[in-house]
Formats: structure tokens, C-alpha cells, sequence
């Protein structure tokens, strides 16, 4: 008759000479379990804070970004009714974006459907697919937009590189930018992090008015009214930084929703 | 008797046989995460927790591990607690295991813990893999604090973020030495130290694989 006493069991399998299949197999399946077991359950009981820390994150770089543009207290302290509001805009049609709201926004961005391969000679910034939808902030005064705050990436020269780029309420200038996320090489490309590089974003023109984009990155000093300062040492990143504002600034970009803005449709 | 191997299983590595200049072992993350002290110091600290909990866990069941799967056993065991101590980083030090990026998780790969647990957890007990695990790592951890120390010293002046040499940007007389924070620099520093160390205590050096040749006017 079988033993089924778990204890005597458990003692002859530990009795099972080490090379035997029995015990191979049984020793493979339990270290796999309990290690299964313990990192899932790390995971689990982790998840919440993570979660926190990476929200506390974007919310800082936001306000980092805001406390950046010239006149932004003023604007947030001073207006009645003046508030900043995220919205999820659809990218094509560049109007506030159905069914989506910011708390779904992520499901409905695991769905391949809300995503656009982009063809090799428009995808200028090297993203490779682009979402259809994107959560970005807007401020109104008296039912005019004030700022945009949008999000941005592009492949740098060692990963993606991933922005925020506010906007002027008249659609040509850029009133401030900052880096969410880089990987670039520290202490060169890895100054697009510094504050007063950033800050040379400020009252950048992005377009002229014929709506034609022209901001870049220069290599060297800003000659014009359309450049920032190049990095020294740090070309392919100062160059992968002008494709990607272009890339989101123009027609497979926010384009639209630049266009919507500025005949006041949006 | 007992403590004296305790103690000699502690002390050995962090000098004698130590893994990083001696053995040249798990140089990889080395090299990478020390541009400056604080991310040195959490690596390093990472590391050790690793080393030691899986050691301590091959030692125990080390009479029942069959020969065949051993190495896929260990592994298991160590990359489980490599991606614990992940995502213990990215919930209580997010900042600076957004700046560790991969690795944190690429100790698993490093050959410094398979290294002790195959060669010297699987054929002892826990107490003294312990204590052998923990001397590897204070080895370990020496050698990167010592050099996030210096590179983050010479190439931007601070130490831990503060400011320690005064820039010449905020009217102080350090130039920073940018070179300092890319990646060669850690070589050139980890080999200065090979060579410093070696230079001290020759018996680390080791025997030339071929010997030179002995040219034909120094024969005559």
C-alpha cells in the first residue's frame, strides 16, 4: 500500500540518491516554485509604491517644467479660472480623444490598434511606432489655451530620449522644455539635463508664420531666433533633440492639435 | 580553530584574494556604475546582499542539489534575489536605481556570485559561505567605493552630491576633469589599482604565460 504520509515522503525523496530522475525533476519544480513564489510576491506587495514613485516623478518634471516658463506664476496665481488640465488628445485628429481618459490611458495604449507604424522616411525622430493617442496638460484663460504641455520622445545616440515641450498660447513659440528620461552619455549628451540648457527653450520660436517648423539645435551658439545652443562633444544627441521636436511638432505629431489650437477650435 | 577559518574566510578576500584585482572578476558592473559615489555604494551594497542570501541558500540545500542541474539551480536561486532586491530599489531608492538602470539586474550574469556560490557555498556549510560571501563582497564593495570616489571626485568635484572641490564655474579653482565620467577612466583607474595593488603584495602578480625571448646581443 502507498505511504501517503507527506512527511515520509518528503524524508525519502531527500533519501533518493542526488543523480536520480526522480529527485532532479523534483528539486527543479520546487526551486522554481518557491523562487516563483517569492518574487511574485516582491512584485505584488511593491507594485503600489513603485507606482507611486514613478507618478511623483512626472508630477515633479511637470512642475519643474511650469515654474520654468517665464510668467507661470503669474498665470497659475493670478487668473480666475486658469487651471491646468490633463486631457488624452487622438494625435490624427488632433481633438480630445473619445472613450480614453487619463486613468484608462494606459490599458487602452497596450491595444496595438492605438498605435501607428510610422514609414521609415517620415519617422524622423527613430521611434519606430507612434501612439494615436497622448496624454498632454493645457492651461485656458477665458476659453483661450494658454500653454500646452506636451509629451515627447525620440532615439537619442545611446536610447530613447523622452521630453516635455510647453507652448506659447500663439503656437510659434516654445515657452519651456525638460527632459523626462535620457541615457545619453554622462557628461556630454547627458546635459540635455541641465537646467540652463533647458532654459535656453524658453521664447524659441519652433515655426515662422507661415507655419513652416525651423527649430534646431545649433551647432554652437544659437545664431537665430529659431536655435538653442548646440552641446559641445555632443552632436548626435543635439541633432536627435531637433528631430524630435520637429517630428512632434509637425504634421505626424501634434501638428493637428497645433492647428486646432490656432483656429481656436480646440 | 572554528572562528579563526570564520575570520580568515572574512578577511582574505577583501585584500589577499580580492575578487575584483586579484581574480578580475565582475568588473563589468565595476566599471559601469561608478561614475559616481552613491550609485557605487548601492551596487556595492546590492551585491553583497545578493551574494550572501544566495550563498547562505545553495549552502543549505547544497547535499540535494543533483550535479546536472546544479548550475540552473543556483542560478534560479540567484536571479530570483537579484530581482527582489530590483524592485526593493525601485520602491524605496527610486532615484537612484532609475540612475542603476540594468545593473542591478545584470548581478545575476555576474561572475562573482555564481563564482562563489559553485565554487565554494556548494561544498560548505552556511556558516562559513557566509562569511566567505560577505568578505567577497566587502572586497567588492572596497574596490567600487574606492574608485566611485575618485571619479565622482575629480570629474565634477563632489563627493555623495556635495560639493567638495569648489568649481571654477562658481569661483572656486577645480577644473572638472570630464574624462573622469566616461567609461575608459574606470579602466585606466581599476588598472592603476591592479597595478598598485600588485606592486605592493607581489605574490598577487601572476607568472607570465610566455617568457620573453632573450635577444641574441645580450647572449654574446
Amino acid at each position: 500500500m502507498a505511504d501517503l504520509n507527506p512527511i515520509t515522503a518528503w524524508k525519502r525523496l531527500l533519501a533518493l540518491p542526488n543523480d536520480s530522475r526522480g529527485k532532479t525533476i523534483a528539486i527543479a519544480f520546487l526551486t522554481a516554485a518557491i523562487c516563483a513564489v517569492f518574487v511574485s510576491t516582491a512584485t505584488v506587495i511593491l507594485r503600489p509604491i513603485q507606482a507611486a514613485n514613478r507618478a511623483a516623478e512626472t508630477q515633479l518634471r511637470l512642475e519643474a517644467l511650469l515654474s520654468a516658463v517665464p510668467g507661470m506664476q503669474e498665470i497659475l496665481d493670478g487668473a480666475e479660472g486658469a487651471q491646468l488640465a490633463a486631457v488624452v488628445i487622438d494625435l490624427d485628429e488632433g481633438a480630445a480623444a473619445k472613450d480614453v481618459t487619463p486613468e484608462t490611458l494606459e490599458t487602452a495604449l497596450l491595444d496595438t490598434a492605438n498605435w501607428t507604424a510610422l514609414q521609415p522616411e517620415d519617422d524622423v525622430a527613430g521611434i519606430g511606432n507612434r501612439p494615436d493617442i497622448a496624454q498632454i496638460y493645457l492651461l485656458r484663460r477665458d476659453d483661450k489655451v494658454e500653454l500646452l504641455v506636451l509629451p515627447i520622445a525620440g532615439a537619442g545616440y545611446n536610447g530613447t530620449i523622452e521630453a516635455m515641450i510647453a507652448l506659447r498660447g500663439d503656437m510659434q513659440t516654445i515657452a519651456g522644455m525638460t527632459v523626462t528620461s535620457q541615457s545619453e552619455t554622462p557628461g556630454l549628451g547627458a546635459r540635455i539635463e541641465e537646467p540652463a540648457w533647458q532654459a535656453s527653450f524658453a521664447g524659441t520660436r519652433y515655426a515662422d508664420d507661415s507655419g513652416e517648423l525651423k527649430f534646431a539645435v545649433a551647432h554652437g551658439p544659437s545664431n537665430s531666433e529659431y536655435e538653442v545652443d548646440g552641446i559641445t562633444g555632443a552632436t548626435r544627441t543635439s541633432n536627435a533633440v531637433t528631430r524630435m521636436v520637429r517630428f512632434w511638432l509637425g504634421p505626424l505629431g501634434y501638428g493637428p492639435l497645433i492647428d486646432a489650437v490656432k483656429r481656436g477650435e480646440f | 580553530m572554528a572562528a579563526g577559518r570564520l575570520w580568515s574566510a572574512l578577511t582574505r578576500p577583501l585584500i589577499d584574494q580580492n575578487p575584483i584585482t586579484l581574480q578580475i572578476l565582475g568588473i563589468c558592473s565595476a566599471l559601469a556604475v561608478t561614475t559616481s559615489l552613491d550609485t557605487a555604494v548601492t551596487m556595492a551594497a546590492s551585491l553583497t546582499v545578493v551574494l550572501v542570501l544566495s550563498t547562505v541558500i545553495v549552502s543549505l540545500i547544497r547535499r540535494h542539489i543533483p550535479d546536472s542541474i546544479r548550475l540552473i539551480v543556483q542560478i534560479v536561486i540567484v536571479a530570483s534575489l537579484v530581482i527582489v532586491i530590483d524592485q526593493f530599489l525601485q520602491a524605496f531608492f527610486f532615484d537612484i536605481s532609475q540612475r542603476l538602470s540594468v545593473f542591478v539586474g545584470l548581478i545575476t550574469t555576474n561572475c562573482l556570485v555564481l563564482g562563489r556560490t559553485e565554487s565554494f557555498a556548494r561544498s560548505n556549510p552556511p556558516l562559513v559561505s557566509a562569511a566567505d560571501a560577505l568578505g567577497n563582497g566587502l572586497g567588492y564593495s572596497l574596490v567600487l567605493i574606492l574608485i566611485g570616489a575618485l571619479r565622482e571626485l575629480f570629474g565634477t568635484g563632489k563627493l555623495f552630491g556635495a560639493q567638495v572641490l569648489p568649481l571654477v564655474e562658481q569661483g572656486g579653482w577645480f577644473t572638472p576633469l570630464s574624462l573622469m565620467l566616461l567609461a575608459p577612466s574606470a579602466f585606466f583607474l581599476l588598472g592603476g589599482l591592479v597595478w598598485a595593488v600588485r606592486s605592493i603584495w607581489p605574490d598577487q602578480a601572476e607568472a607570465p604565460d610566455t617568457t620573453p625571448p632573450i635577444p641574441e646581443e645580450a647572449r654574446r
